[in-house]
């Protein structure tokens, strides 16, 4: 059993009458990979700021490295929120050496010279540049070194590759598998199903409840999609909504999650089409399973 | 021609037979810098096409030259008239003073759209999009998702020849996405030509077009498929990351590493097996490749002028 860095037994957050987390056992390990997933308003953002100790639980038990949030506790975690946290008037080594000097890091006899040659590589040309000046790539790599600069036990990352190129979401990727390899737990939120495989455990989570978890294989399970071929896809696209069957259109194919093929068959009516099964994606499951999460809601 | 023929009434008849909106050969400069070199890009009625590239790759210039917001400094550009382009800019396309139908009464007017006709499409776009209970709440109080479907439902409510959209899902949960997917969907099938701007090649990858811009030009385009077919070299897959010059063209994903094989790359019959196994590449990978070696080249480039340098 690896030392476990992050845990949540039955943790619950309510904002008067909302509850915006309900219940969530969380474990995370050291070198561990795990990836949050769940619509806004799931509950992520609030889990992540219970974590972080910067919002009191209502219910059941935060612990990391076995103990309660604390100041103490924070200094062994980095953090990338959204917004990524970094001063946009000063330069990818000013920001490091401020953070650096907040958490107390030991930053040798050299001072700012020792910190900026732990900018890493790709960093170096920009060292000169202020944050806000800088492409929104190399913006989000000098967050993350200004996440990892204190050697963080644990990072919490939160979406952190929205809107830059696969290449350097790719960069971005491999430093978070640096990390893990080093022995740092990793919990990150993605909108981005594509990245759940960077991940060795996944979390979904809808209405403020964990409503599977595992791998992406696991999660999807034998979950399957109708698939629609046809010459006349916008009239099919009607045809199904006017049924209640909603579909998505991936190139001139439609999908539709959840639906039987001979219901679609019937819903299509006289429009001319071949109906086929194909397993879901990762993306599929999801939204039937948030789906599901809010009837199940809605009817309680 | 498949395209399901445009909605009616709203004067697209002549608009109706032509058979692409576009730009050729397009270039925008601002002072030194050319935002868009000599881009080529059509979008067909009926179709959905996306343009792909990271942050300053150009998609928000070609964008805005295809919404008729920017002049191109040379090259072409195909558009209907102004009335007949709907267009949601980056990160905005609303506003936030006005309250979710305020917003579209004000937009139903700016098109010259009939009032009646307005107000029945709109709930039956915002009822569709989960809006319907949003209605009278001001825009700037929606939460993002919601913002961007409210500006969505605005640039298409006026039901356009050539729909524009700029990133209208980055940052969105995947539970609004589907519902911004199911409009784009909708404006297409009305007859739209649509163009929407991504950074995210799985999301591209639902277009029957892509272009995918690097530093102001096209790095490639086509049909996923055809994109893919024209990757040069080969890729394969390995668990661990190469050592030693290959290492510059491997990069990670799904948790292990791609290495991309130039053409005329070793591999020679009777060499040591290199460490992976092929794989067929897909959009991703085929778009990924294309910025790697346009960056193996630069890096290549500078070397030469830094030895060349160095010896003078």
């Amino acid at each position: 059993m690896t030392e476990t860095l992050a845990q949540c037994v039955g943790v619950s957050r309510r904002f008067g009458n909302f509850t915006a987390v309900d219940g969530v056992d969380l474990q995370l390990g050291r070198g561990e990979v795990v990836g949050l997933l769940g619509a806004n308003g799931a509950g992520k953002t609030t889990l992540i700021r219970m974590l972080l100790g910067l919002l009191a639980t209502s219910g059941g038990q935060v612990l990391l490295f076995g103990e309660p949030p604390s100041r103490r506790t924070r200094q062994r975690i980095g953090y990338v929120p959204q917004t990524l946290g970094l001063y946009d008037d000063l330069t990818p080594a000013e920001n490091l050496a401020f953070s650096e000097a907040v958490f107390g890091a030991q930053s040798g006899e050299g001072g700012r010279q020792v910190m900026a040659s732990a900018l890493p590589e790709s960093l170096r040309p920009y060292r000169r540049t202020v944050v806000g000046s800088l492409p929104l790539g190399v913006q989000r790599s000098a967050a993350f070194a200004q996440a990892l600069a204190h050697q963080p036990d644990l990072l919490i990352l939160d979406e952190p590759t929205s809107g830059v190129d696969p290449l350097a979401r790719a960069r971005l990727w491999e430093t978070v598998a640096i990390a893990a390899a080093a022995g740092t737990g990793v919990l990150v939120t993605t909108h981005y199903m594509d990245e759940a495989g960077e991940c060795d455990r996944l979390m979904v989570m809808a209405d403020g409840r964990v409503v599977a978890g595992g791998t992406a294989g696991q999660i999807i399970g034998d979950a399957r999609v109708s698939v629609v071929e046809t010459g006349s896809w916008a009239a099919a696209f009607a045809a199904l909504e006017a049924a209640g069957l909603p579909a998505t259109l991936v190139g001139r194919t439609l999908r539709v999650p959840g639906a039987d093929p001979a219901d679609v068959r019937r819903a299509l009516g006289a429009v001319e089409a071949s109906v086929t099964a194909a397993p879901a994606t990762l993306e599929e499951r999801f939204f039937e399973l948030t789906l599901t999460s809010s009837r199940t809601r809605e009817s309680a | 021609m498949t395209a399901p023929s445009p909605g009616s009434g709203t004067g697209s008849a002549a608009a109706a037979t032509q058979d692409w909106w576009g730009t050729e050969e397009a270039s925008v400069r601002y002072g030194d810098k050319l935002a868009l070199d000599h881009v080529t890009f059509r979008a067909v009625p009926g179709r959905v096409s996306a343009v792909v590239g990271g942050d300053g790759a150009g998609r928000t210039t070609l964008l805005r030259c295809l919404a008729g917001a920017l002049a191109v400094t040379s090259g072409r550009v195909r558009l209907p008239p102004s009335l007949r382009i709907g267009y949601l800019s980056a990160g905005s396309g609303t506003y936030p003073d006005l309250t979710v139908d305020e917003n579209l009464a004000f937009r139903a007017t700016a098109y010259q759209l009939p009032a009646a006709v307005a107000r029945e499409r709109s709930a039956g776009l915002l009822e569709r999009a989960g809006l319907s209970g949003a209605r009278d709440r001001l825009a700037g109080r929606l939460s993002g998702g919601m913002r961007q479907k409210l500006g969505v439902i605005a640039s298409m409510l006026h039901q356009p020849d050539l729909l524009v959209l700029d990133e209208p899902t980055t940052g969105v949960d995947p539970v609004s996405r589907a519902d911004l997917w199911w409009l784009i969907a909708q404006a297409a099938a009305n007859g739209a030509a649509v163009v929407f701007a991504t950074s995210y090649l799985d999301e591209a990858e639902r277009a029957v077009s892509v272009l995918a811009l690097d530093d102001g030009r096209a790095l490639a385009s086509g049909t996923p498929e055809e994109i893919i077919a024209a990757m040069p070299g080969t890729l394969r897959v390995s668990d661990a990351r190469p050592e030693g010059e290959a290492r510059r063209r491997a990069w990670r994903r799904g948790g292990r590493w791609r290495i991309w094989d130039p053409p005329g790359q070793p591999g020679q019959p009777g060499e040591p097996q290199e460490p992976g196994r092929p794989v067929a590449p897909d959009l991703q990978d085929a778009v990924t490749v294309a910025i790697l070696a346009r960056e193996l080249a630069g890096a290549e480039a500078e070397s030469v002028e830094l030895e060349g340098g160095g010896s003078r």
